[in-house]
């Protein structure tokens, strides 16, 4: 199976999208740039056309409705948002329009729309260029919400997205986008609603999203270093959720640890301990914990983001916690090669 | 023109290149960490709007918006040392280079989103208007801007109350790598698309300082006399890549020669051989002027380097006017 970056595995989901549906469109501010959408779209509109493949002016308002309109009209629109923030604009038609149209038309027609949205992180991104706002999209019934973390993942699911008949958030980390993995070729398809197994092990239920499925997998294995074996459980979706998988888990483990990347009050993390509260009760042996963003905004300071984000040491320790035993966790962060406010080598900022 | 308004505009040109200059210079120590768009090549409207607003003025821009803060007379060590993440910010480290703030000069925010401060302006400006005089409130904006929902409603509502707004839009040809050509048809002016709002339009090269500095004179002349909401619209480009401190002419975005083309037409030449030609300056002046700005700039960043990092707690803090008891509500 080639290997090949999260980004590319993007690129190749819209491009075998392209090549098999003729209704398929690509478009979003920069998708035709010669960096091309951190080289997701790059060079798509050379193969497919400009018809097809367009950038377009900064009107994110207008162009989410006008995609909604397109796909009414028959075609699979795929929007692309260099970040979720920009995004924000348009919540009137995704969720008045895109979510509703199904529904409120008595089921006459959906609304086959995907729209791409990536959340940034670290140097300076800042309040306005860093938001994970997954749990609002997750609120609002008649969306799908999904957020690989694997490359394999990101092309399946994104396949899976734009030949869905409904609208679709496909929410990608930015520092997953050099992160690379096995990929299968062609039409390649992951389920919406599915979560996949990562490590299995019956002490602790990890269920973990994005970004932070990369930190639990590193929280995970040094762990396991311990005597210490988790179920990590990587969500891929947060509306809907896969909640067999998450409720078999806790049924084996009676200890759960949901991980977010969003704001900690009303998140998708909180939703899941709700309903593992709710579906679980007899089978929890302590009450469940989340580690999530807190409630503030990220500033642009790397003096002020470095204790923001939730990294595998806190991880580890929570895992400790919940298990009311002493872990080591100080050669976790002291493994870390890259200062706290870039993803790798890779990343030269600033954007 | 006096000769000391043209000696402000040329010092005020060269004052901000030279600090762009340095942060470009300085970027790749890894010490300035966080997007930066940089205003080389766009120094001239930036300049003249400096010199027509009143201290008592407001401004408000977008994220290419450290000339725009330096023109309203914002402190210099303070942005350098936000961009450098210090607790001696304008925005004590919260914001970086795209969220300026020097209210002391009537530097109202720049912000991320484009066209995010449309409105802010225009509230400002109806604060304004309500409390009567003659102040206006001047709204820094890109061309991408006039391509935003936000500005046909916020220039719409201006029109209707005729409050005191000038927005002063810098065409540089691009969005990120975008042109105009897949933003707006062909043969359609952003003044005419301004003037169909009902917005008095006009404009002209915005590398001539002078010119900017006429058409900004008269557009805010004819606003505190009552005349309603002004758009100035001024040509000119960026030099530099579009958020960072490289050249990135070999991407392929736009060509060389354009590139070459707008440079040799740089605003601070222009204008200093001109002024150097009619007497207006001389090579005395020019010299110590570049001096001392360079001994500004320098200062500055001395400044920024030296401050200390703001306390990690407060990542958590300064969400509300009045704090809630427990603010950062954590589970850590
Ligand atoms: C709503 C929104 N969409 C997209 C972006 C990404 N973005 C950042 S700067 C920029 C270009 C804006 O162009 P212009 O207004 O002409 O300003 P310039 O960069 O040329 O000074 C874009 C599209 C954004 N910040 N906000
Ligand atoms: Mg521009």
């Amino acid at each position: 199976m080639p290997v090949m970056s999260y980004a590319a595995a993007i690129r190749d989901a819209l491009d075998v999208a392209l090549a098999r549906d003729p209704g398929v469109i690509v478009y979003g501010l920069g998708v035709t740039d010669p960096k091309g959408v951190f080289g997701t779209t790059l060079n798509l509109h050379q193969t497919f056309g400009p018809a097809r493949v367009f950038d377009m002016p900064t009107s994110e308002n207008a162009m989410t409705g006008i995609g909604v309109g397109a796909a009414l009209g028959g075609l699979r629109p795929v929007l692309t948002h260099q970040r979720l923030d920009f995004a924000l604009l348009s919540l009137d038609q995704i969720v008045n329009n895109a979510a509703k149209w199904h529904f409120m038309f008595g089921g006459r027609r959906s609304v086959p729309l995907t729209i791409r949205m990536i959340i940034g992180r670290g140097w300076g991104q800042g309040p306005t260029h860093s938001q994970s706002l997954q749990a609002w999209f997750g609120h609002i019934p008649g969306l799908k919400v999904v957020m690989p973390t694997t490359a394999a993942d990101a092309k399946g699911l994104l396949l899976e997205s734009i030949f869905d008949d409904d609208p679709v958030i496909f929410l990608e980390h930015r520092w997953l986008h050099n992160m690379t993995g096995e990929v299968p070729g062609g039409d390649h398809r992951v389920a919406i609603g599915s979560a996949s197994r990562l490590r299995a092990g019956g002490d602790v239920t990890i269920a973990a999203l994005s970004l932070m499925t990369v930190e639990a997998l590193h929280a995970v294995d040094h762990l396991a270093g311990q005597g210490i074996a988790c179920d990590l459980i990587d969500l891929r979706s947060v509306r809907p959720i896969d909640w067999p998988v998450i409720e078999a888990s806790v049924r084996r483990t009676g200890r759960l640890l949901v991980l977010d990347t969003g704001y900690t009050t009303g998140g998708v993390a909180a939703e899941i301990v709700t309903h593992v509260v709710e579906s679980c009760w007899s089978d929890l042996r302590v009450s469940p914990q989340r580690l999530a963003m807190p409630d503030s905004p990220e500033s642009t300071s790397p003096a002020l983001t470095e204790s923001y984000h939730v990294r595998a040491a806190d991880i580890a320790a929570a895992v400790g916690s919940l298990l009311g035993r002493p872990v080591e966790t100080a050669s976790l962060a002291a493994a870390r090669r890259h200062p706290h406010d870039v993803p790798g080598d890779w990343f030269k900022g600033p954007f | 023109m006096r000769a000391d308004l043209s000696q402000r505009l040329l010092r005020d040109m060269i004052r901000i290149r030279a600090v762009e200059e340095t942060i470009a210079a300085r970027y790749g120590e890894g010490k300035m960490r966080c997007p930066t768009h940089l205003s080389i090549g766009q120094e001239a409207p930036a300049a003249a709007a400096a010199a027509v607003l009143r201290p008592t003025d407001l401004a408000v821009s977008g994220h290419r918006a450290h000339a725009h803060y330096l023109a309203k007379g914002g402190d210099l060590p303070a942005m350098i040392a936000e961009i450098y993440g210090k607790a001696t910010g304008c925005a004590r480290g919260k914001g970086g280079s795209m969220h300026l703030i020097d209210e002391r000069v009537g530097f109202m925010g720049s912000t991320a989103i484009v066209g995010g401060t449309v409105p802010v302006g225009v509230g400002l400006a109806l604060a304004r208007a309500l409390a009567g005089g003659d102040d206006i409130v001047c709204v820094f904006m890109g061309d991408a801007v006039v391509e935003t929902g936000v500005f046909f409603e916020a220039a719409n509502f201006a029109v209707v109350r005729r409050l005191p707004v000038l927005f002063l839009c810098e065409n540089n040809l691009y969005s990120v790598y975008s042109p105009l050509s897949v933003r707006q048809p062909p043969g359609r002016s952003l003044q005419s698309v301004a003037a169909g709002l009902g917005l008095a339009a006009s404009g002209g090269d915005g590398n001539d300082v002078r010119a900017a500095y006429g058409l900004i004179a008269a557009a805010a002349d004819r606003l505190r006399s009552g005349n309603g909401p002004q758009f100035v619209e001024l040509a000119t480009y960026r030099w530099r890549e579009h958020c960072g401190p490289h050249y990135d002419n070999d991407i392929g975005y736009r060509s060389i020669e354009e590139f070459e083309a707008w440079r040799r037409d740089d605003p601070i030449v222009r204008f200093r051989e001109a002024l150097l030609a009619e007497g207006t300056i001389d090579g005395a002046w020019l010299e110590a002027t570049e001096a001392a700005l360079a001994a500004e700039v320098l200062a500055a960043f001395a400044f920024a380097e030296a401050s200390p990092f703001p306390e990690p707690e407060q990542a958590f803090r300064g969400l509300y006017a009045k704090p809630l008891g427990r603010e950062a509500v954590s589970c850590r």
